[in-house]
This record gives structure tokens, C-alpha cells and sequence, in this order.
């Protein structure tokens, strides 16, 4: 786990993930390079003052789901733009499957494929025209002008598709008549055809209901197991991130922080024990604790409200639980353990460097 | 071949999207009609009967329509930017020329289709073409559509959305119908109009379609019938394509990348 600061990320700090069920033993051990490796990657746009995207580094492993977070405004989409060859960056360098961005452009687009985060369908032709123009692009079959006149390889694979993803009877319809989430599984049909070895998604189910939202996991989890397909996603669903092997938390155009999900919240975020007695007993408490040297504070006011009403809070590390509860003996009114979630993490993690930034 | 492919599949797109907007077919359509008919008829008078004026008009408004088509349809290329599916294009693994081109090719086809229309017109206002003027049209015809794409891809290139598109396209294309002699002679200019007249593009296929048809016509011998020697247009077109797309092009591509 890393916390890492400003400008100063060195590649060789990345660590592999943990707890990665994706990531292959022998990538560990560094006999696979890195699918996706970015070195002190600075993006500043035209006519702006400060860098969109400020020295990042990291390096994601061939088959892992990998999670770039950050509030609007922090680089992701930037990020994803220069991985994707759409735009040229100010310094720093990036491979992509082995190939640089920069010398070596249409080696990359062939490996990587995109889902956007606006839509990048053309509205005006139907879901079959969208595919066959993408996969005519991609150098996968000639251009035939109706999709009869397609390979039957083409159409097999595209009925396929289809069909998993439930869109088999649209596939004719023009894609102006797609819902949201159609739309999406269109995408997806689309940049997989090609069968890339990094599939990019930035945001791709910003806007999506709940049961799209599912759906469109379970299918992605799928071909991750089955091509061994390596994700790159941005989002700003922390569920979603949480089943990552790897995130990586930009704010300001700066890495933050990297590293496994447990990683992230176990050492960005305390953990602690939240503790309460009858009124009279509480100065037995304070002693009690003062005794057994334990770091406690006493919660304001505000702090206390509703359910998470108790006075003390105790920071412990989760081992030594059980052993300060043992070793109390005043009668305890509650006892709470809190645990932080990945997004109390993230929200820790984002506010701390923007007060230190302003 | 993939390149090739791909500038077929790109192309193939917007002549599809012509074919399924039947506004902007009937659209495109009317201007044609209205130039020749009123503004045909309205000039006549001025130059006297041992001319066809209306044929001239005819003749001139067909290149004019198909250049001008061809290159305001790629404001489409500022259109997929701003529908976000350009971005989609511009990630495949293919060569930024061939996206560039194939949208011109795509924008050519559908200048085609209309002026075969205008040519339906022309054959009902009862003009006549023998094989051979037919024969010379057809490439002056798809020339004129390709310059003209490669003229709109270089205006395109530096401008960054659809609404300055409209706002400068009249200011370029208007005063070319003039200069290019669309609906009128320009053998007896002023020599500060006679020089804007030489630096419009628009001119060169327009006398070059005129060739084509006046071709074995008593039109062909007179003198303001037409403006330039066909080689002369063609030798323009050809050094102007050249420049407007390699210009044009890395214009464009810089501008997608960097941003």
C-alpha cells in the first residue's frame, strides 16, 4: 500500500495487487510485463495554468480489473484519453500491451478497446451498421454494403454476442430507438469485437439502472474470465471499484493512492472501537482506559447522533479488540466497531489532499 | 486494403445517412431549382438570345452545387466530434488519412446523387447532352465533389464547432458564386475582382464542368462562355486538392490530439 505524494511516484513503488483473483502468479513475479504502464504521465491543455494530469505513474497487470477513482475534475478522463492514443501527452511516457502511445499509436488502438463516457454510437444507423462499421475499421472483415453480404464468421460472432447480451432483436433497429442501457451493451458488443487485451471503460455506467447496471457486470466479469480480458475502468461507484484487484486514486491530476481495495481502506482510514457507559460510570471508564494506555477521545455533540450515539472512541487496530474488552470492567452501554467502507476511505483520502492543495 | 476497406465503411456511413434523411434530400434539392429557374430565367435578358443563358446557369450551378454539398457536408466531421462519435473513429487502428478521406469520399457520393438530380432537372428544362459531354461530365462531376471536400476539410479544420461552421460557410461560399461565375460572366472582371476571381476556388470546377458539356458545342468557341483552359482548371484542382488535404488533414488530426 502506498500513499504516495505530489510528484514524487516512482514506478517501481506500484505494487501488484492484493488479493488479486484475476492476476496471474508468473505476472507477479515480473515474467509478463505490465499490460497497461504509465511513467510520470503531465498533461497541461492549451491555454491552462495548471496540469490536468501531474506526474502519475502506476502500472496495471495483464488480467486485472483495475480502478482509476477521483472526483470530477481529477484526471481520469484525461488519463483514459492519453491511454486511448485520443490525446497527445505534454510529457511522460505510456505502453499499452508493450507499445508507446506515442511511436506506436495504431499498435495500441488495435489492442485496446473503448467504452466512452459519453455514448459514441452513430444514432442514425442501426446496431448492426455500428458493429460492422467498428469491426471494418479494425481490419477484421471487408467492407461489405449490407449484413448479408457479411462472412457468416461475422455474423456468427455477432448473433453471438447479441444474444448474450439480449439485444438480439434490436440488432436491426436504429440505435436512435435505444434505451440507455441498450446503448451501452451495444458498446460493449462493439468494443470487444476486435477481442482487445485491455478493454478501457470510463464511467461506463454513470446514468444506468440498477438492473442494467448488474447486468452489464455479470457479462463483463464473464469475458474477464473467459479471454482474460484486462479492465481499466473509471467510475465513480465505489461498489464497483471494490471488486478491483487494483485502485488508484487521483485528485488534482495526482496519484493519492494505490492499491488493493483492502489496502486503501485499512491504512487511509481507522478503524475504531466506539464505546459508551451509564453517565456515573464514566470516570471509571477514562481511568480504565487511561490504565491500559489506550488512545481515546471523546466525541462532541455533534458527532453523536442517532444510532451512532456513543462517547468514547477508542483507536485500536482490530486484533486487540477483543483483548481491551476483556480487560474493561465497567459495565459498557455499547459497543461498536466501526469499520470503514471504501467510500469513507475515498471520501478520507480525496478531502485530506484537497485541504492540503487549497 | 484495410485502409481501403475502412475509407468504404466511413464513406458508405454518410451516404447512408443521406439516403435515410429525406428532409435534407428535398432540401438540398429545392436551391438547385430556384437557381436555375428564376435566376436563369431573371439573367437572360441581360445577355440576348444567341446564348442559352439558362444552360450556362445550368451547367455552372451543377458543379457549384456539387462542390459546395460536398464541402459543407463535411461539417459532419465537426458533428461526430460533437455527438462524441468521432472519438470512436479516431481509436481505430487506421491511418488518420484514410478517416479524412473516406469522408470526403462519403460526402462526394451524396454531392453525386444530387447532381444527378440537378441533371434530371436540366434534361426536363430540355437540355440535351450527347455521350461524349456525358463522358466528359462524369469525372468533372466527381472531381468537383472531391475538391470540394477537400476545400471544406481545410475550413474544417480550423474551426471548432458546428455553429461558427454556419457562420463562416456563407462567408466563404457566397461570394464565390460570383467570382467562380456560377451565374455570370467573368471574362470582363475589374482587375482587383479579376484577381479574387483567379484565388476562388470554386472557379476552377465550375469551368471545368462547362468544358465538359460545351464540349463539341458552338458554346466552346465563345469567349464568355468560358474562363480558363480545362487544363489550367485542372492543373489548380490538382496542386489545391494536394494542399488542402495534407494541410487539411494534419490540421485536423493536431486538433483532435491536441487539445
Amino acid at each position: 500500500m502506498n500513499v504516495v505524494d505530489g510528484n514524487n511516484v516512482d514506478r517501481g513503488d506500484v505494487h501488484p495487487p492484493m488479493g488479486s483473483t484475476a492476476a496471474l502468479d508468473s505476472d507477479r513475479d515480473g515474467v509478463h510485463p505490465p499490460v497497461v504502464m504509465v511513467d510520470n504521465l503531465v498533461k497541461r491543455y492549451d491555454g491552462a495554468s495548471v496540469n490536468a494530469v501531474d506526474g502519475v505513474s502506476f502500472a496495471v497487470q495483464p488480467g486485472e480489473l483495475f480502478a482509476l477513482l477521483g472526483p470530477n475534475g481529477a484526471g481520469k478522463t484525461t488519463t483514459i484519453s492519453i491511454l486511448t492514443t485520443t490525446l497527445r501527452p505534454t510529457s511522460g511516457r505510456v505502453e499499452i500491451g508493450g507499445h508507446d502511445v506515442a511511436d506506436a499509436a495504431d499498435r495500441v488502438r488495435a489492442e485496446a478497446g473503448i467504452i466512452f463516457q459519453q455514448p459514441s454510437l452513430d444514432l442514425n444507423l442501426t446496431a448492426e451498421e455500428n458493429i460492422r462499421l467498428h469491426a471494418v475499421l479494425y481490419g477484421l472483415y471487408g467492407f461489405r454494403p449490407g449484413y448479408r453480404l457479411m462472412p457468416a464468421a461475422y455474423r456468427t460472432q455477432v448473433g453471438e454476442l447479441a444474444d448474450i447480451l439480449g439485444i438480439e432483436d434490436d440488432l436491426f433497429k436504429p440505435v436512435r430507438t435505444f434505451s440507455g442501457g441498450m446503448k451501452r451493451k451495444l458498446e460493449i458488443i462493439r468494443s470487444l469485437i476486435h477481442k482487445p487485451r485491455v478493454l478501457f471503460l470510463d464511467e461506463p455506467t454513470t446514468g444506468l439502472d440498477p438492473q442494467s447496471r448488474r447486468s452489464l457486470w455479470a457479462y463483463l466479469r464473464q469475458v474477464r474470465k473467459e479471454a482474460g480480458t484486462t479492465l481499466f475502468l473509471t467510475t465513480h461507484y465505489l461498489e464497483e471499484a471494490e471488486r478491483a484487484d487494483t485502485i488508484c486514486i487521483l485528485s488534482n491530476g495526482r496519484v493519492v493512492s494505490i492499491g488493493g481495495p483492502d489496502d486503501v481502506k485499512s491504512d487511509l482510514v481507522e478503524r475504531y472501537l466506539l464505546l459508551d457507559c451509564a453517565p456515573e460510570h464514566r470516570d471509571a471508564l477514562r481511568a480504565e482506559l487511561a490504565s491500559r494506555d489506550v488512545v481515546w477521545r471523546e466525541r462532541s455533540q455533534d458527532e453523536r447522533d442517532g444510532e451512532d450515539a456513543a462517547r468514547f472512541r477508542v483507536d485500536v487496530a482490530r486484533r486487540e479488540i477483543h483483548a481491551l474488552l476483556k480487560a474493561i470492567d465497567t459495565p459498557l452501554t455499547v459497543v461498536q466497531t466501526h469499520t470503514p467502507t471504501l467510500e469513507d476511505a475515498y471520501l478520507q483520502i480525496v478531502e485530506h489532499t484537497m485541504e492540503e492543495d487549497a | 486494403m484495410r485502409q481501403l476497406h475502412a475509407i468504404a465503411a466511413i464513406a458508405a456511413r454518410d451516404l447512408l445517412k443521406f439516403l435515410r434523411d429525406p428532409l435534407r434530400i428535398a432540401s438540398t434539392l429545392v436551391f438547385p431549382l430556384v437557381f436555375i429557374v428564376i435566376l436563369g430565367g431573371a439573367f437572360a435578358p441581360m445577355i440576348g438570345d444567341a446564348f442559352d443563358f439558362r444552360t450556362f446557369v445550368l451547367v455552372g450551378v451543377l458543379a457549384q452545387t456539387m462542390w459546395q454539398s460536398s464541402a459543407m457536408g463535411l461539417v459532419s466531421l465537426i458533428e461526430d466530434r460533437e455527438n462524441d462519435f468521432s472519438q470512436a473513429i479516431f481509436v481505430a487502428p487506421i491511418s488518420r488519412y484514410a478517416i479524412v478521406f473516406g469522408k470526403i469520399l462519403g460526402e462526394s457520393l451524396v454531392a453525386l446523387a444530387q447532381g444527378a438530380a440537378i441533371v434530371l432537372i436540366g434534361l426536363l428544362l430540355g437540355l440535351r447532352l450527347t455521350g461524349t459531354q456525358i463522358a466528359l461530365a462524369v469525372p468533372a462531376a466527381i472531381i468537383a465533389c472531391l475538391f470540394g471536400g477537400a476545400f471544406g476539410l481545410i475550413v474544417m479544420a480550423n474551426i471548432r464547432n458546428q455553429r461558427t461552421a454556419q457562420q463562416v460557410f456563407p462567408f466563404l461560399i457566397l461570394p464565390q458564386f460570383f467570382l467562380a461565375g456560377v451565374f455570370n460572366q467573368i471574362q470582363d472582371l475589374s482587375s482587383f475582382l479579376r484577381v479574387m476571381s483567379l484565388m476562388s476556388p470554386m472557379r476552377y470546377p465550375v469551368d471545368l464542368m462547362r468544358h465538359a458539356v460545351y464540349a463539341g458545342r458552338p458554346e466552346s468557341e465563345r469567349a464568355e462562355a468560358l474562363a480558363s483552359s480545362a487544363t489550367m482548371d485542372l492543373a489548380v484542382i490538382a496542386v489545391l486538392f494536394v494542399l488542402f488535404m495534407v494541410v487539411g488533414t494534419a490540421l485536423f488530426v493536431r486538433r483532435e490530439q491536441n487539445r
